[in-house]
């Protein structure tokens, strides 16, 4: 039986919405920003090739580790913080569920 | 002037597939691209990257992708003009559209599609104070006459393969060079990161990891940098500042065309055409909008089709419209090559 977990996320102006998200699609956060038409440009396709879906993580939720790719371009984006993440390499699973989170400024 | 039937705006796959569509309608095209290949994204982002979702390719390098459409409408003579542009486009009183390009190039066509995807690539800023204000006056995002810098103080700041060659090629024709990097470790060709290891094992060039350009100094141009290495704060003298990030789209200068846009994108109507609201202006692809859309390659490809359609019937409004299947009359090329099925031997059997 699958679920649907919640993601909280301020966008650029402060607004926070409230996201549902299923965990059973093999989804990562720029694709459900995109599904709701939020400012998320996902440029590369979720590739951690560009960082159009950069994020601050405002909550302690223990993530999956950054990957390689990911810490190379986040190395190479800009207002990068040590809680930055690309939203591309965020899979919505169960553990993140209530996920505090917000857009990074683009560039 | 460069004459064409339809001139197509970026070199994507939409685009470049929007050639074999119009050339099965004999319609002959042209394209301009801001890059210096065909390819857009696919050639600029990802070229290494498998995409899974092109019918009948179970998995695809995009670098592949393009050089497989590149073969197929190569019967059909595409006209390039590439890392170029389109800045402007009017209409002229025989119902031609003339686009213009950033270098001045003209050309002329009955009927446009924009097939720009995201936009015109562009190179990636640091938010850096003051950036605008030294731009050409120390900061260069792009290299161009490569020589002036001999004997130069010259700063780099990156950690992909543009980085890592101009390291290696500006210290080779003598600028004193520095390479800034936000951590140790590189994004790029591994004989390249070897070469630049090698440099600054020699101490030709100077290395500073992990380390970020925090300002830019200087009255009328640049003449210093402030640099946090790994928390320490530095003054670097430099004469020249190459941030070199990559590029990243931007819709550019179609925004003011008089288009509809929405969202970033141009509006369509594909209820009929992708026809905008301009008509006989198209845009196909990632670059426009409509309920439903999907920025997909595949989908780019069925709206390239469908627009060649209402192309032709705007150019020959006069002629009957035309479906033509490949399986039946195979292709035959502008440059007079024709592809098509071994016509089955028929013999008896005595």
């Amino acid at each position: 039986m699958s679920q649907d977990i919640t993601i909280h996320l301020t966008d650029r102006d402060g607004e926070v919405h409230k996201l549902i998200a299923p965990i059973d699609m093999q989804m990562n956060l720029m694709e459900i920003c995109k599904t709701y038409e939020l400012p998320v440009e996902g440029t590369c396709g979720g590739m951690a090739m560009c960082a159009s879906c950069q994020c601050y993580i405002e909550s302690d939720h223990l993530l999956t580790e950054r990957s390689e790719d990911e810490e190379a371009m986040l190395s190479e984006a800009f207002f990068v913080r040590d809680n930055s993440r690309l939203g591309c390499q965020i899979q919505m699973t169960e553990a993140i569920d209530g996920l505090k989170v917000r857009l990074a400024p683009s560039e | 002037m460069i004459k064409t039937d339809i001139l197509i705006i970026g070199a994507g796959p939409t685009g470049l597939f929007a050639v074999f569509e119009a050339g099965l309608l004999k319609l002959k095209c042209h394209l301009i691209d801001s890059l210096h290949m065909p390819g857009g994204q696919c050639a600029e982002i990802y070229p290494k990257k498998p995409i899974y979702d092109i019918p009948s390719h179970p998995e695809i390098l995009a670098g592949d992708l393009v050089k497989n459409l590149e073969q197929q409408i190569a019967p059909f003579q595409p006209g390039y003009t590439l890392g170029e542009s389109a800045v402007s486009i009017e209409k002229s009183a025989d119902n031609q559209f003339i686009v213009t390009t950033d270098k001045g190039t003209q050309h002329q066509a009955p009927v446009v599609a924009i097939a720009g995807g995201l936009g015109t690539f562009e190179p990636r800023k640091p938010p850096l104070a003051r950036l605008d204000f030294f731009e050409n006056k120390g900061v260069r995002y792009i290299i161009k006459d490569p020589e002036v810098y001999a004997g130069k103080k010259v700063v780099i700041a990156g950690g992909g393969d543009s980085a890592l060659d101009w390291t290696i090629f500006l210290e080779k024709i003598g600028a004193t060079v520095t390479l800034i990097h936000r951590r140790n470790e590189f994004r790029g060709a591994l004989d390249s990161v070897e070469k630049v290891q090698e440099l600054k094992n020699k101490g030709s060039i100077q290395l500073i990891t992990p380390a970020e350009v925090t300002a830019l100094e200087g009255d009328t141009k640049l003449v210093s940098l402030r640099v946090n290495n790994d928390g320490e704060e530095m003054t670097l003298d430099c004469d020249h500042f190459f941030p070199l990030f990559g590029l990243t789209p931007k819709l550019g200068p179609i925004a003011n065309w008089g288009l509809e846009i929405e969202k970033n994108a141009i509006k369509v109507d594909n209820a009929l055409d992708y026809q905008t609201n301009i008509p006989g202006i198209y845009a196909i692809g990632d670059v426009n909008t409509y309920p439903g859309k999907l920025k997909l390659i595949l989908c780019g490809f069925h709206e390239a089709t469908l627009m060649c359609q209402s192309a032709f019937k705007r150019i020959y409004p006069e002629k009957r419209n035309v479906l033509k299947y490949t399986t039946v009359s195979g292709i035959s090329g502008f440059d007079g090559s024709l592809k098509q099925a071994v016509k089955s031997t028929i013999k008896a059997i005595e």
